[in-house]
């Protein structure tokens, strides 16, 4: 990994270091814009490493390649953009179902289709959680910063080894290029987890067999285990089964890991929300004006809090819940979207506080004015909730 | 092209077994290659998929690779059943990605001798961008590719390999595009090892897996099998017997044929089937190439 101490990195580079950090040896990937500079940095680096970067044919390959690299007992990470994420979402399902760690770095630019290759958006964040068909429970990180991307993404691989799923790293075209301080400690500083291995010998294994925590250990691909790996859903011994009851045990379960594990795996951090009467949710590149717009709110007088998610999924349910009965009597989400975590805020606050949007479109990130805009309009009864 | 001389098969060992009391076959020469408890399996009777799995676990018997170095992938269809019945690391992974899946698990683990186990439709439709991927870059590992005209899982409808003018049942007038020549594909892609037999040719097809388990780099194997449910009824072939017979009469052994000349006629069903042992030939792999790049950049960066 790269020598500790500070260094001058954009998001992008740090990322990929961060997967290093991790112990990421296998990336797969395909040029997309803008994420490439994590491709490029992996392939130069990879060499000294002994890693293995492979530029696939396209993005549909490139997640499966992961996935089949994560079996053969590697860490291993692909990264891309909006039309390449699309394109993953097949598999990203496969790897969720199979219980496949690995992680996705996908750098949000503006859409939909093409739309604005080297220009920043979060319009992605729904689609971390509900891209891919049928009902799964997933991890996401959302970094603000390149000092994040590179925490997040050694993040990203621990959550992912320890319950066993894809996990996306959310970043955006600003966060990825923009360039700042980024402090990497001593290698022992850095906690590292990896997958639990089979206690059982071969003949009594049981590959989908969860332990408490409702994951099972893994066997790799060569280990001696003879292990069926299968999309269809499976029994804890990982044959295809088409009867009910085990359907409804294995989706349960991989909601259940995340969701009874959510207090180990949520983030989240908050800013003058003690006294809050109205608080701004914002993630990624947004959070960083969202700062701002919180101390000029509370230059004119207006009681402002801030709630940061640093993982969207899952997302800080019980905390916007407790807010919201604690005497927060409005929200105000922004982001770089027509509203997207708007709406999950609205579900937490049970109609206990109002909830507003500030809505932008991809291109650029809202200005402290434009969130400060909106609290004043808030406070004058101006705006209709979700409206422009 | 040698005859194989003897099959354990027909030892008395096996011949004069009996079942145990309460299982349901007694000992078979491939136990251990094989999950007893997934036995019997969903395909058709008649199908070709029984000869062929059967086929590629006997080379892997005779070549000595041991099943625990040992995966086969498999995308989605039949074909894509076959993971799930052998007794190795198997993948059962989504449509058209049996090729990057096992691109990933070979890179990832160099030691595994690999082998992607899916259809037509799966491979050449929704998968063939990564066959011709994986060939280009010459991967270490094996494709075999059980060609029966069709997509049978999800009822006989037309794909890249049905003959031309074959009924489906989404051709119902008559089809009206080019089938595929998968051995020129794959010896055009770059493959070091390109083979087609019919299930009739179990023989030669052992002969040939044999060969590809035990060569370096990206190896194809078509065989051409009978879909008597999905395919076979529209077309005259309504048995896989029938089916077989039509193999037997048609095919024609020349493995030095030209492979712009292999193509299986489109229009005419009675043309002849040129099968045979096409393409064996020597090229560095992927992993090999790799290796000696980033040894050199090592080297230039004085790192070990």
């Amino acid at each position: 990994m790269m020598k500790a101490g500070t260094h001058f990195l954009d998001g992008n580079t740090a990322s990929a270091e961060g997967a290093i950090a991790a112990g990421c040896t296998f990336f797969a990937g395909y040029p997309i814009t803008p994420a490439s500079e994590i491709l490029e940095r992996i392939a130069n680096r990879f060499p000294e490493l002994h890693g293995s970067y492979l530029q696939m044919e396209d993005e549909l390959a490139s997640i499966t390649a992961i996935l089949g690299a994560s079996w053969a007992g590697r860490k291993a990470m692909t990264a891309t953009s909006g039309p390449g994420f699309s394109l993953m979402m097949e598999s990203y399902g496969l790897g969720l179902m199979t219980e496949t760690p690995c992680v996705i770095v996908n750098v949000m630019r503006g859409g939909p289709s093409t739309g604005l290759p080297t220009k920043v958006a979060q319009g992605d964040v729904n689609q971390t959680r509900w891209g891919t068909h049928g009902d799964v429970g997933v991890v996401v990180y959302v970094p603000s910063s390149p000092q994040e991307m590179f925490d997040m993404t050694i993040q990203a691989f621990n959550t992912a080894e320890k319950y066993r799923l894809p996990v996306v790293v959310l970043s955006d075209e600003m966060v990825a290029h923009m360039t700042e301080k980024v402090e990497i400690p001593e290698k022992d500083e850095i906690e590292i987890v990896d997958r639990k291995k089979p206690r059982d010998p071969p003949e009594e294994f049981l590959p989908f067999c969860p332990d408490e925590d409702l994951v099972p250990p893994m066997a790799n691909a060569g280990e001696g285990y003879s292990v069926h790996v299968t999309g269809l859903t499976h029994d804890e011994e990982g044959h295809p089964s088409v009867d009910e009851e085990t359907q409804n045990m294995l989706v349960t379960r991989l909601i259940d890991k995340i969701r009874k594990n959510a207090d180990d795996i949520l983030e989240y951090d908050e800013y003058k929300t003690e006294d809050a009467k109205k608080v701004i949710v914002a993630y990624g590149s947004v959070y960083r004006a969202a700062i701002e717009a919180v101390d000029m709110a509370r230059e004119k007088g207006y009681k402002v809090g801030l709630l940061r998610p640093k993982t969207i999924w899952p997302f800080p349910e019980e905390r916007i819940y407790d807010l919201a009965r604690e005497g927060v009597d409005s929200f105000l989400v922004a982001e770089i979207n027509f509203g997207q975590i708007v709406f999950e805020v609205e579900r937490c606050t049970a109609g206990a506080a109002q909830t507003y949007l500030a809505p932008k479109m991809g291109g650029s990130i809202h200005t402290p004015e434009d969130i400060l805009e909106r609290i004043e309009a808030i406070e004058e009864g101006e705006i209709p909730q979700f409206k422009e | 092209m040698s005859i194989r001389k003897s099959r354990d098969l027909f030892s008395p060992d096996y011949m004069d077994q009996k079942p145990a009391k309460g299982a349901a076959y007694g000992k078979h020469p491939l136990d251990g290659y094989l999950r007893k408890d997934r036995i019997p399996h969903i395909w058709c009777p008649g199908c070709g998929l029984g000869v062929i799995l059967n086929s590629y676990l006997r080379a892997l018997k005779d070549t000595d690779i041991a099943p625990e170095d040992t995966a086969v992938i498999s995308g989605i269809g039949c074909s894509g059943r076959a993971a799930g019945y052998v007794d190795v690391d198997s993948f059962h992974v989504t449509h058209g990605r049996a090729i990057p899946f096992a691109t990933g698990l070979k890179v990832g683990n160099r030691d595994l001798v690999t082998t992607v186990f899916s259809g037509d439709g799966d491979l050449f439709a929704i998968g063939g961008n990564h066959f011709i991927h994986a060939a280009r870059r010459n991967v270490d590992f094996n494709v075999i590719c059980v060609n029966n005209f069709n997509y049978g899982m999800t009822g006989g409808q037309a794909g890249p390999t049905t003959p031309s003018e074959a009924e489906t049942s989404t051709t119902p007038w008559g089809g009206f595009e080019q089938p595929f020549n998968l051995p020129a594909v794959a010896a055009g892609a770059g493959a070091v090892y390109v083979a087609r037999w019919t299930t009739f040719h179990v023989e030669q097809l052992i002969n040939s897996l044999e060969k590809a388990l035990k060569k370096k780099g990206f190896c194809f194997i078509e065989v051409l099998s009978p879909c008597p449910t999905g395919y076979g009824r529209k077309v005259g072939l309504k048995t896989g017997v029938k089916t077989m017979n039509h193999f037997k009469e048609n095919s024609e052994i020349d493995h030095d044929a030209d492979l712009a000349d292999v193509a299986l006629d489109p229009d005419d069903p009675n043309s002849k089937i040129i099968v045979g042992d096409f393409i064996d030939r020597e090229a560095p792999t992927y992993q090999d190439v790799r290796g000696k790049v980033f040894e050199e950049a090592r080297k230039k960066l004085g790192v070990e």
